[in-house]
């Protein structure tokens, strides 16, 4: 009964962080589920028959098949296996039923790491897994119950014991690159980030996050100045006349300028795209990651996991004065029909600029001079967005600027295009490291000029000057909604909050950041340079090996008595001798008891036995006895017993 | 066993009859210079059994019937005014004896319980500032009703720790009860008993009981079982050092009225329950788990070294 209430107690627990992810139907089934199974202690009802179990257990199985399509998978997986652990609970009669479920709760207990790897998850499983524990350990009682302070701490004491094996397992453990199998797809759903395309009012969404993007340490502490930090991501070329896209990624292998002076690690949160991000214009390629000719870093593969990579940039330059004409022929299209008053506009613009760099200089000058707005709640745009933008609305955000900027270069005959990214950064003194979120999201423009090749322009910055030199928080409108904390308007929250996310840094970096890499380097500092996963498995199961071996042996001697008298080896010796004739001496029979219980079943070696009891009392026992001579005897008799 | 101790357990199984495990207990108490409590319901014995020991060792007895109005005076005496000396004369009360039956012991307040204390323990009584030497032997055979009876006072921890045992003589077998139905009166048989020993031999035979041998091996074992009650957590606590030279004692006792020299671990088996039993209580007090449960238990799960 105690057992039932741990047992649903800590399952529930357990279970939680999956039931506030299910659907409520599931959720809603499992806990009742539990409830039953308790009531049932309490009121003492019959538990339902086999047969409506299974009916339930298929039930729900199609439940869930309805739910996703599929009885595999993170999320299906994973329901599947709390309904029929649940299940199992209205069928625990036996210690060994609760044993077993005690058991799979410690593995539904590991499937909360599929969704989540944060301390708060890490904390709250190290305490489920002392509470199943304990559990655990009070099913081992079948007489009396020491009570639940006990059963915790013997519990904990468990789990302190279980620290250094913990931490050996930890830095020594083979680790394999990626999951060592695939993990479902549907595990990658929500991973929020940049997408190949921008169109107006697609960043707005992600500027409400504030899920961290990636985080980037400096070396040396020479953190460049805000209105510096651009991060560049999705280059967009192509225009629809309402949506910019990136082409598909040519995997052309670009030699980089390798001038990068400015040397920074980015540890990048998962968002299952290829883009890694740095900051413009990068120096070298991350590993297992290409360069395209628009200065793109991609990954190999979608990045599903954290990743950090060592970066050189160079900022404040522009590149690729020789570009390929075809390419800048790409970066001149416009579709024919769109924006017609842009068109005009840019012409006219053409006519009383004949320099380029003027032209962009004039524009930036009208964006800066005539009453633009940079909001995050812009009105929504018509068929021609650009003309009613550049004309009418005259607020917008940075996708509006930057696209309708391009729109105007293009249309006016200078090479231009959107890139997307982000900007700037959270500065956070206490970890020494750069933050950068969703919410940073930006969009830019690059144009392309005779003689000096890309240039970043922003026009953001020319309507508002602060987004790029203060960020996105005192750049926006006080009402313009933004997610909490961005803004920092109370001092120690801000404060807590950036340790906080400093110790998130550290254990994204040192805990769920050791990988292969860190790992070869650890063993190599240990000794074992360029030491194989299964050449570090065998030295962990040699090690494991010896230390069973000592174990065993402490143990066994602490059982068999190394210490003890020798008087007392040859009597067990001679126990060992009846023991295997079916007479084992147990363990606090006295040997005058034990002596009596074997005459009585073996008379016939009446004689012998009492005879070695007396020589084994007198020997252990009695005073000014233990002579040579008689454990010389004594010891001979032994041998001789033949029983 | 001494001719004389045989002789003394004979006639005290002659007329409590089919209790000589319980009897052989109360005299190793005896011989082990420990005091001894009998808890059982009324009219099992225990006072039959008191005065037996007491007349054939040949040892002076007084019997304190204890009630609820008694009063340490009661127990051990009082100074009254002499008109003929023109002083203060001691009245030594029951106490001064060298076998007291405190008499359902557990019906008198905590103040007369205590006074019986000192006197168990030091072997002398304080009355108005004056120590006075009680005789020895000095022996207290206390008998209790069980607690759950009304109208009793429990004997606090400390004081039931003062028992070297504590035992229960139960109901007669078919048997003995028989025997008992057919014999004769055992007011009269007690009046018949005749003294085996005499003070000065029970002191002789108790200093011959502190010679046998405890071996090493042995005290092994003992620590053994006393480390297990402090370590387990069925128990409330663990054994004290007291209780600890109580189960030596008392396990010299009973290995030397088994005729030997040297303690066995089946000496301080068979005396365990009955040293233990009062001194022991479950961890948890929901469980119903009884001393004597925890002493089966720890006698079980220790093993001998």
């Amino acid at each position: 009964m105690r057992d039932i209430h741990w047992l649903s107690a800590t399952f529930l627990l357990a279970a939680a962080p999956h039931l506030l992810r299910m659907p409520l139907w599931i959720s809603a089934l499992v806990t009742v589920i539990a409830a039953i199974r308790v009531l049932q202690v309490r009121l003492r009802f019959a538990l339902p028959r086999k047969w409506l179990l299974a009916l339930i257990a298929v039930a729900a199985a199609g439940g869930i098949l309805l739910q996703y399509r599929t009885l595999f998978g993170r999320d299906a997986g994973v329901s599947l296996l709390v309904i029929m652990l649940a299940l199992k609970l209205l069928e625990t009669h036996s210690r060994r039923d609760g044993m077993l479920l005690g058991f799979l709760g410690c593995f539904l207990l590991v499937t909360n790491f599929l969704h989540s790897q944060t301390i708060p998850t890490a904390l709250f499983m190290l305490i489920c897994a002392w509470l199943l524990l304990a559990t655990l350990i009070g099913m081992q009682y079948t007489g009396i119950w020491p009570g639940w302070r006990q059963q915790l701490q013997r519990s904990g004491v468990l789990l302190v014991q279980a620290v250094p094996l913990m931490a050996v397992l930890f830095l020594l453990f083979p680790r394999v690159q990626g999951p060592l199998w695939g993990l479902p797809q549907d595990a990658y759903a929500g991973l929020s980030g940049l997408s190949d395309n921008m169109s107006p009012g697609s960043l707005n969404n992600l500027i409400l996050s504030y899920d961290v993007a990636f985080r980037a340490e400096f070396k040396d502490g020479k953190t460049p100045d805000a209105k510096d930090l651009y991060w560049r991501g999705p280059v967009l070329w192509d225009y629809d006349g309402r949506t910019w896209t990136a082409p598909r990624l040519t995997q052309s292998n670009e030699d980089l300028p390798e001038t990068g002076d400015l040397e920074y690690t980015v540890t990048l949160e998962p968002h299952n795209k290829r883009w890694l991000f740095a900051l413009e214009f990068p120096g070298q390629r991350p590993p297992r990651a290409i360069a395209t000719r628009d200065m793109q870093l991609l990954s190999f593969t979608p990045v599903r996991s954290r990743m950090r990579y060592d970066m050189t940039s160079a900022i404040g330059v522009a590149y690729g004065a020789d570009e390929d004409r075809s390419v800048l022929a790409r970066s001149l299209r416009l579709p024919a029909t769109s924006n017609p008053r842009t068109g005009n506009f840019a012409a006219e613009l053409r006519s009383r600029h004949r320099e380029d760099r003027d032209l962009v200089t004039a524009v930036l000058n009208l964006f800066r001079t005539e009453n633009f707005v940079y909001t995050l709640t812009p009105p929504l745009l018509g068929e021609h967005p650009v003309d009613e933008f550049l004309f009418e609305t005259r607020r917008g955000f940075c996708e509006h600027y930057a696209s309708a900027f391009t729109v105007l270069m293009r249309a006016a005959g200078i090479p231009a295009r959107v890139v997307t990214g982000y900007q700037g950064g959270e500065i956070n003194p206490v970890g020494g490291y750069i933050l950068v979120r969703q919410a940073d999201a930006h969009a830019w423009v690059e144009v392309w000029l005779e003689n000096t090749g890309w240039v970043r322009v922003d026009p953001t910055a020319a309507v508002s000057p602060a987004r790029v030199e203060r960020g996105i928080a005192s750049a926006l409108p006080r009402s313009d909604p933004l997610p909490m904390f961005v803004r920092g308007d109370f001092a120690m929250l801000q404060r807590m909050r950036l340790t906080w996310d400093s110790i998130t840094y550290s254990w994204n970096q040192w805990v769920l950041g050791y990988n292969p890499e860190r790992q070869r380097l650890f063993l190599s500092q240990l000794g074992f340079s360029e030491a194989s996963w299964q050449t570090i498995s065998v030295v962990l199961l040699v090690f494991a090996g010896i230390a069973v071996l000592i174990g065993a042996g402490l143990a066994l001697r602490d059982l068999r008595g190394v210490r003890a008298d020798p008087a007392k080896r040859a009597y067990e010796r001679f126990c060992r001798k009846l023991a295997q004739r079916g007479l084992p001496r147990g363990a606090a029979e006295g040997p005058r008891v034990f002596a009596r219980r074997a005459t009585q079943q073996r008379p016939d070696l009446a004689a012998a036995i009492e005879d070695i009891t007396a020589l084994y009392v007198g020997l252990r026992y009695a005073e000014n006895s233990s002579d040579a001579e008689t454990l010389r005897r004594f010891k001979q008799r032994i041998r001789v017993f033949k029983p | 066993m001494s001719s004389q101790l045989n002789a003394v357990a004979e006639q005290i199984n002659g007329i409590i009859l089919g209790k000589a495990h319980q009897i052989r207990l109360a005299l190793a108490c005896l011989l082990a210079r420990g005091h001894l409590l009998i808890e059982d319901v009324p009219g099992v014995g225990k006072t039959t059994l008191a005065h037996a020991i007491a007349t054939s060792l040949g040892l002076r007895f007084q019997r304190i019937q204890f009630t609820s109005d008694l009063l340490p005076a009661d127990i051990l005496g009082i100074s009254v005014y002499n008109r003929d000396t023109g002083g203060f004369e001691f009245h030594p009360g029951p106490v001064f004896t060298n076998v007291v039956l405190a008499d359902e012991v557990n019906r008198a307040t905590p103040r007369a319980q205590s006074a019986l204390l000192e006197a168990m323990e030091e072997n002398q009584v304080t009355i108005e500032g004056e120590t006075r030497q009680l005789p020895l032997p000095f022996f207290v055979i206390a008998t209790q009703n069980p607690s759950y009876q009304i109208g009793t006072f429990p004997l606090p921890e400390s004081q039931l720790d003062r028992f070297l045992m504590r035992i229960e003589l139960g109901y007669p077998d078919a048997e003995a009860e028989r025997a008992l139905l057919k014999g004769d009166n055992r007011r009269d048989m007690l009046l018949r008993l005749q003294p085996q020993l005499d003070a000065d031999g029970l002191a002789r035979l108790q200093l011959e009981v502190q010679q046998v041998h405890a071996s090493p091996a042995l005290l092994d074992y003992l620590q053994a079982l006393v480390n297990a009650t402090r370590r387990s957590p069925s128990f409330a606590h663990g054994l004290s050092p007291r209780a600890s030279l109580a189960l030596l004692h008392g396990a010299r006792a009973w290995a030397y009225m088994d005729d030997r020299k040297h303690v066995l671990p089946e000496d301080i088996q068979t005396v365990l329950p009955a040293v233990v039993t009062h001194r022991l209580n479950p961890a948890s007090e929901t469980t119903g788990t009884s001393g004597s449960t925890l002493a089966a238990q720890l006698l079980e799960e220790v093993a001998i070294p």
